[in-house]
């Protein structure tokens, strides 16, 4: 438990440090929030309302004061309201994280047990025609951008075959949301996601499987006569896994990259692709809670993943660590 | 181990909560007859009026106390008839028996509210400067609202085609109006949902359903239109080719009021000159702009009232072709000769100028570059400069720029604060710092008159000296282009504005019917 306070009082400073950095980078941009809000009306407005805009949002006020007063709203639990979306900051967080949820969580599931699937039998079947054409698409994929692979998967399945819908949460006719529809509109972006997401992690229990293999305790269990297969997924893979737990903590900033640029490709409602429309409009509430969202979600991806450890791991725990 | 469990649960969770059924419907449905999914591309920020949704009429969910026919002209909607607009006081009569969408009775404290919400400075309302000329909106009783005016301002009834939400209801909730659709659900980023009110006072929409899609990108909507998702959608011209001899679907092309032209900085030695101005004016190929450029769908423009609305100018026009004689015997005639370099130079002073466009807008980019050619020919030289809003703001009074404006609905809207010599330098209003006292004394003259026909004298002559003077190099006039499916009838275009926010011809979705 000690490893959580520590970790915690850590994250203070460091979502401090992030937003202030934030606003600071706010402050220095070119680009005009008020010209952003007002949009098409921006050329026909006066600029004494633009003025009184700018003085109601405190725009004119010091950075450290249009921090402080940020950060002191933040505290009382008042986000503010986003500028682009007219809309309390709060509401448009809860109504977008679940969507978000639902994509990011289908696809770490997907993309673990395929990983581990590929992964094992390429470690199995090591230097085959089939291993070959696995760890190769793993490469290719590591360097291929995510909005890339998003937008050759709709040409491919949406636009060429027209196996799936190009993006959204439903069909445009359809006035409400229903399970199989929301489901055909999430196969896309979730299979993306998780493609994009998973080749680090098969080519990371490939070799650990292949490590594994070549140990004593393996080599002996083989010599006993055990099963190809049992050798493999009892002992194998479980100690091929106590690694990687540790590393999957450390990819959740890719994760949070990955959904952003997967919803803003796919029209996706969620959270993550809003991230890029509060840059672009210049919607600092929205984008401050958006940032302070996005590091915990690291910081916390980090903390659960030393506790899934010690959890796993029955020597990290005789060392007294929790 | 019951850390462990807890975590086998979490998975399990995760698993059953996308694991979805195995058969669903495939394909999309197709709309049908009571059901259209309009296509549109910028998606609104707010479906508030006061925050300015739809203002201009075509809002499907309100009712302004006038509304807009296709041909501009004016009708009483949530006002029993027209009134007079005299002086600084303008009274209105409620029509009897209407009712929200919620159920509560339309009364004078609803309109008052509106129009005050408007005007307070603490809802940062885009729109508050259009509303400028009202003192304050009063209520004496539930059937009569009183305009009280800071001046006379003849526009006043052209403004308020402004939608009525109700009394202290919160600007940021729920759509809720009076207006023929009511609101059904709002997934931001992607539609809104409509269906019919049949409530409604006036006559109800044969289109029971209604969906918005809101697609940014013109190829997409394009693909999702010829995917047959869209029953309807508004495309620029060069999107909308792939459809003309399509069946089933027809493409329309409506004029506008929207115009492009070059601004001119008229304090600077180049662009202050008369004489290069003209030059530019008789030299540029807008038969060829609107040809290349705008792929046909648009007219060469003059001036800044359009062609095809009441306050248009006729005796205001030019070639579509250009005249590079005469062009060149201006610049000769004013002293303006052909220096080494094919540059032409008075008193030591090259002709040349540098010419702004939004970097971002391809269409402002094509037009920059086909002025730039054009004016070589007859030795100027115009420098491109493309920048972004934020770095354009900064240079207004010094560089020329590419810009584009245009309302067909009121003569007064825009061209007052273009014109008049008070707005010089504010902004993007009069950036040019055109000061012209006749000219000032006529744009008071045409807001303070209430009669028509001496305000299409007042604003002719505007028209006139504008052009006289070639404050502007107006080029062209766009088009917009819709694709639609299917057989309606009450389809009726009319010269629509520069804001794309109602959709347009889309907006007239409440008059359709499917032809027999």
């Amino acid at each position: 438990m000690r490893i959580v306070l520590w970790r915690l009082a850590f994250a203070v400073p460091l979502l401090l440090a992030v937003t202030f950095a934030m606003f600071a980078l706010a402050k220095a941009s070119p680009f005009d929030p008020v010209r952003q809000y007002l949009g098409e009306r921006a050329m026909v407005t006066d600029p004494w309302i633009t003025a009184e805009i700018r003085a109601n949002w405190g725009l004119d006020r010091p950075l450290l004061e249009q921090y402080t007063t940020w950060l002191g709203n933040l505290l009382t639990g008042d986000l503010g309201e986003s500028r682009s979306l007219r809309l309390p900051v709060a509401q448009v967080i809860g109504e977008r994280l679940g969507w978000t949820l639902l994509v990011v969580g289908c696809a770490l599931v997907v993309m673990l047990v395929a990983g581990l699937a590929a992964g094992t039998l390429a470690a199995w079947r090591r230097d085959s025609w089939l291993d070959r054409l696995v760890t190769g698409t793993a490469f290719t994929n590591e360097a291929a951008p995510v909005f890339w692979v998003g937008l050759l998967a709709i040409w491919v399945f949406s636009v060429t075959l027209g196996w799936l819908p190009a993006g959204g949460l439903t069909d445009a006719a359809s006035t409400t949301v229903t399970l199989p529809d929301l489901a055909r509109h999430l196969v896309l972006p979730v299979a993306v996601l998780a493609f994009s997401q998973s080749s680090w992690l098969l080519l990371f229990v490939r070799e650990s499987v292949i490590g594994v293999l070549r140990e004593d305790f393996v080599t002996g269990a083989r010599a006993r006569g055990l099963r190809p297969r049992t050798v493999l997924l009892r002992h194998a893979l479980r100690s091929a896994l106590l690694p990687f737990v540790t590393i999957m903590g450390a990819r959740v900033p890719e994760l949070v990259t990955g959904a952003i640029l997967v919803e803003s490709v796919f029209s996706w409602p969620g959270v993550a692709g809003t991230t890029i429309k509060a840059a672009l409009a210049v919607d600092f509430p929205l984008l401050a809670a958006l940032t302070l969202l996005a590091t915990v979600a690291v910081v916390a991806g980090n903390l659960l993943a030393d506790l899934a450890y010690t959890v796993a791991d029955p020597r990290v725990r005789v060392l007294g660590v929790s | 181990m019951r850390r462990r469990s807890a975590l086998f649960g979490a998975i399990v969770l995760m698993l059953s909560a996308c694991s979805a059924p195995s058969q669903g419907p495939s394909g999309a449905p197709a709309a049908t007859r009571d059901t259209a999914v309009l296509g549109l591309g910028s998606e609104p920020d707010s479906l508030n009026p006061v925050l300015g949704y739809s203002v201009d009429g075509g809002s499907l969910m309100y009712d302004g106390l006038v509304r807009r026919t296709p041909d501009l002209k004016l009708q009483p909607a949530l006002a029993e008839s027209l009134p007079e607009v005299e002086g600084t006081e303008v009274t209105f009569r409620l029509r009897q028996g209407v009712t929200f969408h919620d159920g509560r009775p339309l009364t004078g404290a609803d309109v008052a509210y509106t129009y005050a919400q408007v005007l307070d400075p603490a809802n940062n309302s885009p729109i508050r400067g259009d509303y400028a000329a009202i003192e304050k909106v009063e209520s004496p009783d539930a059937r009569t609202v009183v305009f009280r005016l800071k001046h006379p301002y003849a526009p006043i009834l052209q403004r308020t085609t402004l939608g009525i939400i109700p009394d202290k209801s919160d600007i940021s909730g729920n759509p809720v109006g009076t207006g023929p659709y009511t609101f059904v659900s709002w997934a931001k980023g992607d539609k809104i949902t409509l269906r019919v009110n049949d409530r409604y006072w006036g006559e109800r929409p044969a289109i029971r359903n209604l969906v918005l899609a809101y697609t940014t990108d013109d190829n997409a909507r394009a693909t999702r239109m010829a995917a047959g998702e869209f029953t309807a959608t508004e495309l620029p011209p060069k999107a909308v080719a792939r459809f003309r001899n399509q069946q089933g679907v027809t493409v329309h092309e409506v004029p506008s009021a929207d115009y492009r032209g070059v601004m001119f900085p008229l304090e600077r030695p180049v662009t202050g000159d008369l004489a290069i101005r003209e030059a530019l004016g008789l030299a540029v190929d807008r038969g060829a702009m609107v040809s290349a450029i705008l792929a046909g769908a648009g007219e060469p423009a003059y001036g800044p009232i359009a062609p095809g609305t009441d306050w248009h100018n006729p005796a205001v026009t030019g070639s579509a072709a250009p005249d590079r004689a005469r062009a060149t015997a201006t610049l000769e005639k004013a002293g303006w000769k052909t220096g080494a370099d094919g540059i032409r130079v008075k008193d030591g002073t090259a002709a040349r100028f540098t010419l702004m466009y939004p970097a971002g807008d391809s269409l402002r980019k094509e037009l920059a570059l086909a002025v730039a050619s054009d004016a070589k020919q007859i030795g100027i030289d115009v420098r491109l400069a493309g920048l972004d809003w934020d770095a354009i703001d900064q240079r207004l009074s010094q560089d020329a720029l590419i810009m584009g404006w245009g309302s067909p609905y009121d003569p007064d809207y825009t061209n007052f604060e273009l014109f008049h010599s008070a707005y010089a330098g504010q902004g993007y209003f009069n950036p040019g710092h055109y000061r012209n006292p006749e000219v000032d004394r006529l744009l008071e003259r045409g807001r303070g008159t209430a009669d028509a026909a001496a305000r299409k004298q007042v604003y002719d002559q505007v028209q006139q000296r504008i052009s006289d003077d070639a404050v502007w190099l107006y080029l062209v006039y766009l088009k917009h282009t819709y694709v639609v499916r299917g057989n309606w009838s009450g389809l009726t275009p009319g010269v629509e504005a520069h804001e794309h926010a109602t959709g347009g011809l889309l907006g007239t979705v409440v008059n359709w019917k499917p032809a027999p």
